[in-house]
């Protein structure tokens, strides 16, 4: 466990930072969404990548991917909910599974971190990022999803399975939600209550509820880590791509532009082998 | 020690009026499992002068409910048999010894 690196992202910085890693001997798990959901995978054509032009977005993932699993980085597809540090070690959670690490590498893209109104303040408190967790204290009861990702609609028939009466918000109805899930298109929303959640308010209009799960692809990293420093909304680094956190580095979009494939690699680079070298230096 | 309480072990332990602190966990739930070394060692550090103990939702959905419990994990603390704090989602272990030390 001491010896392991996890790297929280699985783009461009993150493939680049576990090939580092496992270059050097290190075992190397990375936690991600599907490549599918990357922001590179959407590009048609990628020109400014030295000596591999004219390659789609998706093409170049698959490469890079591809390079990191022959190198024998482990691959674990989910959402990171909750992090703590433990002594000098971090545990990380994705659903119900809890994972161990010496050393942290945040490659999570640019995440999204604007809140809804009403969400930060009644978090936990009606407001939940995650259905496995909490789906069963909301049983019989009303509950809004609000489906930011692709594996959203799976959660909402899992917790309508449980017994939660379940409606789903998104731009448009999934078709892998349950017919017997409700549904309203997503649009100015705020989520209400005194000291818990009682209902949302959607484009003006008041929907009561007793939970509000919100799911997005990525809890933003500042959110996850408590004490993580940003600078102007991107995780702060030195040159070693060290964030002010012992044993955590960061690397890609997250630390700031040029949003470059080049730019993330080079900085993934730089993390896996800091974040070698800080496990080394620790167990000497 | 830290005490896996049942509802009846819960209220003779509330009604002792001693500080106490109390983990409302679930088996699925990560982020629990994570939390239970700092729980447990919280049990072992105040031993003596607060009672540390865990309540699985699931076995105790009433006392889940009479609590208000609406994401795990949430650790509440007590004395004099009444709530007089809760921290909610995973925390270091000094956030839960910060209330233990000023409850005394």
């Amino acid at each position: 466990m001491e010896q392991t690196i996890i790297v929280l992202g699985g783009g461009p910085a993150g493939l680049a930072a576990a090939i580092a890693a496992r270059s050097r001997d290190k075992r190397v798990l990375v936690i991600g969404n599907p490549i599918e959901s990357s922001a590179l995978a959407k590009a048609e054509r990628v020109d400014n990548y030295p000596g591999l032009p004219g390659l789609t977005g998706m093409e170049l993932l698959e490469k890079m991917q591809t390079h990191a699993k022959n190198m024998g980085a482990e691959f674990i597809t989910g959402r990171v909910i909750a992090a703590m540090s433990w002594g000098d070690s971090y545990a990380l959670t994705v659903g119900s599974e809890v994972y161990q690490c010496g050393a942290l590498v945040l490659t999570p893209g640019v995440v999204q971190t604007a809140k809804y109104p009403g969400e930060e303040r009644l978090l936990g408190r009606g407001v939940s990022y995650c259905a496995t967790c909490d789906g069963m204290l909301y049983r019989g009861r009303d509950v809004v999803v609000v489906g930011r990702t692709e594996d959203a609609p799976a959660e909402a028939n899992f917790l309508q399975s449980i017994g939660c009466k379940v409606t789903y918000i998104a731009t448009k109805r999934p078709e892998s939600l349950n017919e017997s899930v409700g549904y309203l298109p997503l649009g100015k929303l705020e989520v209400t209550g005194e000291d818990r959640v009682d209902g949302i308010v959607l484009n003006g209009e008041k929907y009561p509820c007793d939970g509000v799960f919100i799911l997005r692809k990525a809890v933003a990293p500042a959110d996850l880590l408590m004490g993580l420093e940003l600078d102007s909304g991107a995780i702060r680094v030195d040159r070693s791509m060290a964030t002010n956190l012992p044993g955590v580095f960061a690397a890609g979009d997250c630390t700031g532009r040029p949003y470059q494939v080049a730019k993330a690699v080079g900085e993934g680079l730089t993390a896996g082998e800091c974040a070698v070298e800080y496990l080394d230096s620790k167990n000497q | 020690m830290t005490i896996h309480f049942n509802k009846e072990g819960f209220e003779k332990a509330l009604a002792s009026g001693q500080t106490m602190l109390v983990d409302f966990w679930a088996g699925w739930c990560g982020p629990c499992k994570m939390l239970a070394p700092t729980i447990e060692a919280l049990g072992e550090q105040y031993e003596g002068k607060a009672i540390v103990g865990k309540i699985d939702v699931d076995e105790e959905q009433e006392l889940a409910i009479r609590y208000g419990v609406m994401s795990i994990p949430t650790v509440i603390f007590f004395k004099g048999g009444a709530e007089v704090e809760r921290k909610v989602g995973v925390m270091p272990a000094q956030a839960y010894q910060d209330v233990l030390d000023k409850l005394g």
